[in-house]
């Protein structure tokens, strides 16, 4: 068995940890460092409950290394909001009523960030093909479609920055404002 | 799930790639690239290598790029940045398109060319794809560089031509810029993986087929090349009419006893799909035809 130190940065902020070789992504998140909005459900790279970026991609961290991440800049779901202030994604889902147990939700959101940073203004079918590699059990999809495409709207419109600053906030001009507190 | 124990290095050249297989090769040793089909298969327990290699970091191995009549593409390039390089898609265009219906964004954020390659799953999508763009596999071991071409490629399910001290470093495609290509996929309803992809890559001169290469998955227990529909198609157009004649003799010279046939899909269901795919990837085929030739 081969322990390796590494160093994951997380929503921005730095962690070193050791780490047996076999430790995956998921559990170095949940289980070492205390992340546990990522989910865990299928356990075999089906269900994208545990979807994470990683330098800024979507990928499923139960099928990655803890040690093939040494360096790598992650991002879960709690580096989504700016504070208290939620990122249009996740005011998008609580709109729509785009989640109903919930459990899919934090890796719904991961893969649609990266979906509207690629594509701002998806269809309704882009969103769909986007979103295969993440399942629900419970909503029927359709309230998830809506929730992307009233995320777009506002991103694209600029009403809420990727951080979460809504129109009507007084500090919505404030340059400042409009990064989610990723540093990249 | 947790994978066995192991022992875990990382290669950060081709060179320390080789040096590191040599050192190991007394043990169960597994290179490691995208890992989106050994760590699934060491999680379920089918895999339990004593040693990892990760390769996936060599920086070498990243990258698409055009040399002079040839699409280079590194190993460890992952689908996603592939498919986000122009060239791949105007140079490989059967090939880019297979790369589009590989598993899911998460999977091509992370899975790797070479990796698929080298993995020679019988039910991916690349196999057909690399014999329809006559692909050059470049491996790399303790004897120097090496070139191998696609149709040597492909020895069975997850064989190939690669010797255990080798690794692939990079795939070279020639240019089929001129070309109309595309990629049709009968995906398994449960895994997504292929149960028949057909992809074809055709060259027209004034409206008559010259060439026409079609590679298939899913099929036999390793990537085929339809040579019965490649030879139909050429000198003919690229037709409602012709395509139907060409995708009628797809199963002409494969041997119906080397049909896979398992809980997904029996010989016959495939014998039925490999007919309908190849018709439906040879008339995309056509539908891309005409917007390249206006470029
Ligand atoms: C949910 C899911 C869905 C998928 N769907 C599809 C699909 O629809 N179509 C499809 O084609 N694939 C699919 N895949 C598989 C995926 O494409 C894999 O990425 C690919 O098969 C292997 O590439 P990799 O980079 O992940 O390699 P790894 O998993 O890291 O390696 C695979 C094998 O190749 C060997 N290897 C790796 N790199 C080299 C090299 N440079 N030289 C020599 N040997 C090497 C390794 O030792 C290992 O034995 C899916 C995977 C998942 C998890
Ligand atoms: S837990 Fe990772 S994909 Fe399901
Ligand atoms: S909300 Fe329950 S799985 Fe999606």
């Amino acid at each position: 068995m081969t322990e390796h130190d590494i160093t994951l940065t997380v929503n921005g902020t730095e962690h070193d940890l050791t780490v047996e070789a076999r430790t995956l992504l998921a559990h170095a998140l949940r289980d070492e460092l205390g992340y546990t909005g990522t989910n865990i459900g299928c356990e075999s790279s089906l269900c994208g409950a545990c979807t994470v970026h990683l330098d800024g991609e979507a990928v499923k961290s139960c099928t990655a290394l803890a040690v093939q991440a040494d360096g790598a800049e992650i991002r879960t779901v709690e580096g989504l909001a700016d504070g208290d202030e939620l990122h249009a994604i996740q005011r998008a889902f609580q709109e729509e009523h785009g989640l109903q147990c919930g459990y899919c939700t934090p890796g719904m959101m991961m893969t649609s960030v990266e979906l509207l940073k690629e594509n701002p203004n998806p269809t309704r079918e882009e969103i769909r093909e986007g979103l295969e590699g993440n399942l629900c059990r419970c909503t029927g999809y359709q309230n998830i479609v809506n929730a992307v495409e009233n995320a777009a709207e506002s991103l694209r419109s600029g009403a809420v920055a990727d951080g979460g600053t809504v129109a009507d906030d007084p500090t919505a001009d404030d340059p400042t404002t409009t990064d989610g507190g990723e540093s990249k | 799930m947790f994978p066995d124990e192991f022992d875990y290095y990382e290669a950060t050249s081709v060179d320390e790639a080789i040096d590191l297989l040599a050192e190991h090769s007394g043990a169960e040793t597994e290179l490691l690239a995208g890992g989106h089909s050994l760590l699934p298969a060491m999680k379920s327990g089918l895999s339990s290598p004593d040693v990892l290699i990760d390769v996936g970091g060599i920086d070498d191995l990243h990258g698409v790029s055009v040399d002079g009549d040839t699409l280079v593409v590194g190993a460890m390039t992952s689908y996603s940045d592939l498919l986000d390089a122009d060239a791949a898609h105007k140079h490989a265009p059967a090939f880019a398109a297979a790369v589009g219906q590989v598993g899911d964004e998460q999977v091509r954020n992370r899975g790797t060319i070479g990796g698929n390659l080298a993995h020679a799953d019988p039910a991916s999508d690349l196999p057909g794809a690399a014999l329809a763009s006559d692909a050059t596999i470049v491996a790399e071991g303790p004897n120097g560089e090496r070139e191998i071409p696609i149709d040597d490629y492909f020895f069975g399910m997850y064989a190939t031509a690669l010797d255990p001290g080798e690794l692939v470093t990079r795939v070279e495609i020639p240019s089929a810029a001129g070309a109309a290509g595309a990629y049709a996929k009968k995906p398994s309803p449960s895994s997504g993986y292929a149960m028949v992809g057909i992809a074809a890559l055709v060259e027209t001169d004034g409206g008559t087929v010259t060439s026409a290469r079609v590679g298939a998955n899913g099929v036999l227990d390793h990537g085929v090349r339809l040579e019965a529909v490649e030879e139909a198609l050429v000198g003919g157009s690229l037709d409602q009419e012709s395509i139907e004649a060409a995708a009628a003799v797809a199963t002409d010279g494969i041997d119906e006893a080397m049909m896979m046939s398992d809980l997904q899909a029996s010989a016959e269901f495939r014998a039925t799909l490999l007919e309908a795919y190849t018709k439906r990837a040879l008339r995309a085929t056509a539908e891309n035809a005409a917007p390249r030739a206006a470029d």
